[in-house]
């Protein structure tokens, strides 16, 4: 790990001054950054701790309904907090699908916004990667990159953002909460992260010092409760990232879809939302033959980046089976393995 | 700048002062303190060998940055078993075979006491369901296996908790 310089600011407008020195990097929960400055893929020369900025760790109800997470609201104490899984069951189950109870209890919400790529190429120092080092080139194109990238992808860069948590958000229409040395402004998580075109090194709208705040989620996210759910397929059945996931929400009236939300994850390098899928759903009844041809556009654009061409076949798969799911109904509790495909039906002799 | 941090660590109140800014807390446990049982195994976040309660919550002490957790309270596997008397999580652990070359113990005990904390604070708890269990164990490996013994002696030691605690709410 490289020395740096660190400092543990009082005030947020502090905090905003201090990280808009250039080579300086917000520290939160940790989980992401010191592992990434442990393996030298970042070196920040200073470290501004914000892990205590005061106001930022409460969940605010707001009065038309909807909530104020602040940045510093650790995604364990999000997840278990009573009236938020009751009204945003999806992002309650992507979160307890993600990581291991350890790190659920340091990571922060905001910290899970920018956690970076787990393209090994990326983690790999000895490895090209534009990511890291703009114009290197890239060596997850041609190389192991049966988890990389099917939607939105270019050529300098194959790489997928890895939360579970900004799938389900952006489906529900969160909205990002940024303080930074020109003042507030909010932004649409949809639009939050960027897409690699020619600058991978670019990854979300965020300007240097500008720090996370809060995400919010509107009133009408927890319309979708009796019908929301986050559906991940992993290598290991826990504590594993996602080779795809999905969120679907529905708003049924009767034998009728009123509304339909759908995100992707571990598909792009941002939670992928697609629109036109979720307006076919309007109107339609909830049936696979509905949900098959939702699934097809949602993956009409999808091409393999590399060894990676199954992943089409799977997420179209993935979303028929959240869509299914979500039209089933949310199950009273968070399933004993949140979001896995095997919820229930493995037995252990 | 300074680098002097006050920590509770087991229960006795510790004032330290760090020459770099880098230690993390398991380094500092083991290195600066030495308390060794908490373990370094992968040092990334990945294996959970290094599980510390900080003010009451199952972390992973190797991504903890020391200076980040001034005036935390920290519970290492040394602090659990005040006086000599087992903690009904290790004494779980030998009944059930929860361990076999032992290098993840001290990480799987602090991680299942978290749990059974959790549960008691959130209501999350794992009840009898060994696939909960698992869950809420999986960042902890075990490289010799002993997952069957353990998914038993965490349900085991969290069915004497919940009767010692009503007996003595009796």
């Amino acid at each position: 790990m490289n020395r740096f310089e660190y400092a543990r600011p009082a005030t947020l407008a502090e905090a905003v001054a201090a990280g808009a020195v250039p080579g300086a990097a917000y520290l939160a929960g940790g989980t992401n950054l010191m592992d990434l400055m442990k393996g030298g893929v970042m070196h920040p020369g200073h470290l501004v701790d914000i892990s205590r900025l005061p106001g930022l760790d409460r969940i605010e109800w707001l009065s038309d309904g909807g909530v104020r997470i602040g940045a510093l609201v650790r995604n364990a104490d999000l997840a278990h907090e009573t009236k938020f899984a009751r009204q945003f069951p999806a992002v309650a189950e992507a979160l307890l699908s993600g990581a291991s109870a350890q790190l659920r209890n340091a990571a922060t919400v905001g910290g899970n916004l920018l956690q970076r790529t787990r393209c090994a190429y990326f983690y790999d120092t000895a490895s090209a990667c534009n990511k890291r080092n703009p114009g290197a080139g890239c060596d997850a194109v041609g190389g192991e990159n049966r988890l990389h990238a099917i939607l939105g992808w270019s050529e300098h860069c194959i790489a997928t953002n890895p939360s579970d948590f900004c799938v389900p958000l952006t489906a529900l229409d969160a909205v990002v909460e940024l303080q930074g040395p020109a003042g507030r402004r909010a932004i649409p998580l949809e639009t939050f992260h960027l897409l690699p075109g020619s600058t991978p090194e670019r990854e979300t709208m965020m300007q240097q010092g500008e720090l996370i705040t809060a995400v919010c989620l509107p009133a009408e996210a927890a319309r979708f409760a009796g019908n929301a759910r986050y559906l991940k397929i992993r290598e290991r059945t826990s504590y594993a990232f996602a080779v795809v996931s999905a969120a679907a929400a529905l708003r049924l009236d009767g034998e009728t879809i009123v509304e339909a939300r759908i995100a992707l994850g571990g598909v792009a390098l941002k939670p992928w939302r697609p629109r036109t899928a979720e307006a076919m759903l309007a109107g339609a009844r909830p049936d696979p033959a509905v949900f098959n041809r939702a699934a097809e556009t949602a993956l009409a654009g999808a091409k393999a980046s590399g060894d990676n061409a199954f992943k089409i076949e799977l997420a179209r798969r993935i979303v028929v089976r959240a869509l299914a799911l979500a039209a089933a109904g949310t199950p009273e509790r968070v399933p004993a393995l949140p979001a896995s495909p095997f919820a229930g039906a493995i037995t252990h002799a | 700048m300074g680098l002097s941090i006050t920590l509770t660590i087991n229960g006795a109140r510790r004032a330290i002062t760090l020459d770099d800014p880098r230690v993390t807390l398991l380094d500092l446990l083991r290195e600066r303190l030495d308390l060794t049982g908490t373990k370094k195994g992968c040092d990334r976040g990945q294996c959970g060998a290094c599980t510390v309660l900080l003010d009451g919550r199952r972390v992973n002490s190797c991504l903890a940055l020391a200076l980040s957790h001034d005036g935390a309270d920290i519970v290492t596997i040394e602090g659990v078993a005040p006086g000599g008397q087992l903690h009904p999580v290790q004494a779980a652990f030998i009944a059930h075979d929860g361990f076999q070359c032992g290098f993840c113990t001290p990480g799987q005990i602090m991680s299942a006491i978290g749990m059974i904390r959790e549960g008691q604070n959130w209501g999350s708890g794992a009840g009898d369901d060994p696939e909960r269990v698992r869950e809420a164990m999986s960042g902890n490996l075990c490289r010799c296996g002993a997952y069957v013994g353990i998914t038993e002696a965490v349900l085991d030691a969290q069915r004497a908790i919940a009767e010692a605690s009503r007996r003595d709410a009796a």
